[in-house]
C-alpha cells in the first residue's frame, strides 16, 4: 500500500506596484502562522524570494495600484501566470494614497518636484532617462487593468484579515471577513 | 394600540398608522441599511440603500407607509447584492480614501460597506476634482466625500433656519454648494453649533482641530457594526410628522 501522498504545494507570487510595502509587512504580521502557511504553499516571485519574474502560479497577490508603465507590465505578467489574482490593500483596490495626485496635472507635479521647487540644485530637471518607466497620467486600481478575482481591503489589511482570507481560499471556501477584520483604513 | 403588523423576512413587525416601513422596522429592532435616512428628519428616499421588496416589488422603506399584511423582503441575497452595487457606485463617484479621512470609523458609508462585505468598488473610479473649502474658522468642507443625501441641507433649512446648503446641477454634475455669493462657507452665518454641522453621514462637514483625536478601536463603529446601532435610529417625534 502506498503511503498517503501530501498534496502538492500551492505556488504563490506576490509583488508591490504603486504601494508602500506596508501590505507585505502586514502579511509578515501573520507571524508564526507563516510556518503553517509554508507547509501549504511555496513562493515564486516575491520580495521574500527575490525571484524577478512570475512563473505559473496558483495564487498571485498584488499590493498597490498602477502608476507607471512598468506596473502595468508586471500586473499583466501576474495575470497571465496566476490562476487566482488577489488585490491586497487600499491602493490596489481604489488607488489609495498615490491616487491623491489624480486631480493634479502630471507635468506640473513633476516640474514642481524636480525643477521649480525651492532647495533644488541649479539646473535640476525632470528625469527623462529611457530606462525609467513612463509615469501614467493617473494612478488606477488594478482591476481597471486586468481581471481581479479577490480583494482584501485595508491600509493595510491586518495580518489576521490576510490569514483569514487566505485560509478560507486555500480551504476552497468563499472568503469572508467579519466585523473587525474588514477595514478600509 | 398596536394591532396591525406586517412581516420583514418572515418576522412579524408591529406598526402605528403613519409609520414608514423603515420606522416600524427600526422601532422593532430590525435593521435596514440606510444613508440619507435620519430619525429626526422627514424621509428623503435618495440613497436607495434601504430598498426592500414589498409584495415582490422594490420600494424604499424610508418613504413607504407601512400597511397591514405587507410581505417585506430585506435581508435576501438579491436585495443585498443590489445594495452592494449602490454602495459601489457611491464609492467610485466621489473620492473616498478612508485611510486619510477624519471620519473613518465614524462614517456610515464605510460602516455600511463593512456590514455588506463590500471588498471592492468594482466599477471604474471617477476621481472627480472637488476642491475643499477650508475658509470657515471652525469647519472644513471636503466635497470629495459628498453622497448628496441632503441631510445638511434639510438640517440647515428646517432646524437652523439658515439655508446654508443646497444642491446645484443635474445628473452626474449635481453637487453640494454653499449659499453665499463667494460660494465660501466663511461668508455664511454657519456655526459649529448648527444642526447641519452634526448630521453628515460621511466626511464632508468636519470640525477643525479634532481630527483623529479618538484612537482606532474606540471610534463609533469599531466595537460593533452599523446594524448593532439600530437603537440610535429609532423614530423621534420630529420624524413622526411634527416637524414640517
Amino acid at each position: 500500500m502506498n503511503a498517503p501522498q501530501t498534496p502538492p504545494k500551492l505556488k504563490v507570487a506576490t509583488c508591490s506596484l504603486a504601494g508602500c510595502f506596508g501590505c507585505h509587512m502586514s502579511f509578515l504580521d501573520i507571524d508564526e502562522r507563516l510556518l503553517t502557511l509554508l507547509e501549504l504553499v511555496e513562493f515564486d516571485r516575491s520580495p521574500i524570494t527575490d525571484i524577478k519574474h512570475c512563473g505559473p502560479c496558483d495564487i498571485g497577490i498584488i499590493e498597490g495600484g498602477v502608476c507607471n508603465a512598468e506596473n502595468v507590465h508586471v500586473l499583466r505578467e501576474f495575470r497571465a501566470n496566476c490562476r487566482i489574482l488577489i488585490a491586497l490593500g487600499a491602493c490596489a483596490i481604489n488607488g489609495g494614497l498615490p491616487a491623491q495626485r489624480n486631480h493634479l496635472d502630471l507635468r506640473n507635479i513633476l516640474e514642481a518636484i524636480y525643477a521649480t521647487d525651492t532647495g533644488l540644485a541649479s539646473g535640476t530637471q525632470v528625469p527623462n532617462d529611457p530606462e525609467l518607466p513612463l509615469t501614467l497620467n493617473q494612478v488606477h486600481p488594478i482591476h481597471e487593468v486586468v481581471k481581479i478575482d479577490y480583494f482584501i481591503p485595508g491600509c493595510p489589511p491586518s495580518g489576521d484579515a490576510i490569514w483569514k482570507f487566505l485560509t478560507d481560499l486555500v480551504a476552497g471556501q468563499t472568503p469572508h471577513l467579519g466585523h473587525g477584520l474588514i477595514h478600509y483604513d | 394600540m398596536m394591532s396591525a403588523t406586517f412581516t420583514i423576512d418572515g418576522q412579524e413587525v408591529p406598526f402605528t398608522p403613519g409609520q414608514s416601513v423603515m420606522q416600524a422596522a427600526l422601532s422593532a429592532g430590525v435593521f435596514i441599511p440606510h444613508l440619507c435616512y435620519h430619525p429626526e428628519f422627514r424621509p428623503h428616499g435618495s440613497c436607495k440603500l434601504c430598498t426592500v421588496k414589498v409584495n415582490g416589488r422594490p420600494a424604499t422603506s424610508c418613504t413607504l407607509p407601512a400597511a397591514a399584511g405587507m410581505d417585506v423582503e430585506s435581508n435576501t441575497p438579491e436585495i443585498l447584492d443590489k445594495r452592494r452595487a449602490l454602495l459601489q457606485m457611491l464609492l467610485v463617484e466621489g473620492n473616498h480614501f478612508c485611510p486619510s479621512c477624519e471620519k473613518s470609523g465614524n462614517c456610515k458609508l464605510q460602516a455600511l460597506g463593512y456590514e455588506l462585505e463590500v471588498f471592492t468598488p468594482h466599477f471604474n473610479q471617477f476621481y472627480p476634482d472637488r476642491p475643499v473649502d477650508a475658509s470657515h474658522p471652525d469647519v472644513l468642507l471636503d466635497f470629495n466625500r459628498c453622497i448628496l443625501c441632503e441631510l445638511c441641507i434639510r438640517a440647515s433649512a428646517e432646524v437652523d433656519g439658515k439655508n446654508v446648503f443646497a444642491l446645484s446641477g443635474r445628473g452626474i454634475t449635481k453637487h453640494l454648494i454653499v449659499n453665499a455669493e463667494s460660494g465660501k462657507l466663511a461668508d455664511t452665518n454657519f456655526a459649529l453649533t448648527d444642526k447641519a454641522a452634526q448630521v453628515c453621514p460621511v466626511g464632508v462637514i468636519l470640525e477643525k482641530r479634532v481630527g483623529f483625536a479618538v484612537p482606532i478601536g474606540q471610534r463609533h463603529y469599531d466595537a460593533a457594526p452599523f446594524s448593532a446601532h439600530v437603537a440610535e435610529f429609532k423614530p423621534t417625534p420630529e420624524s413622526q410628522g411634527e416637524r414640517s
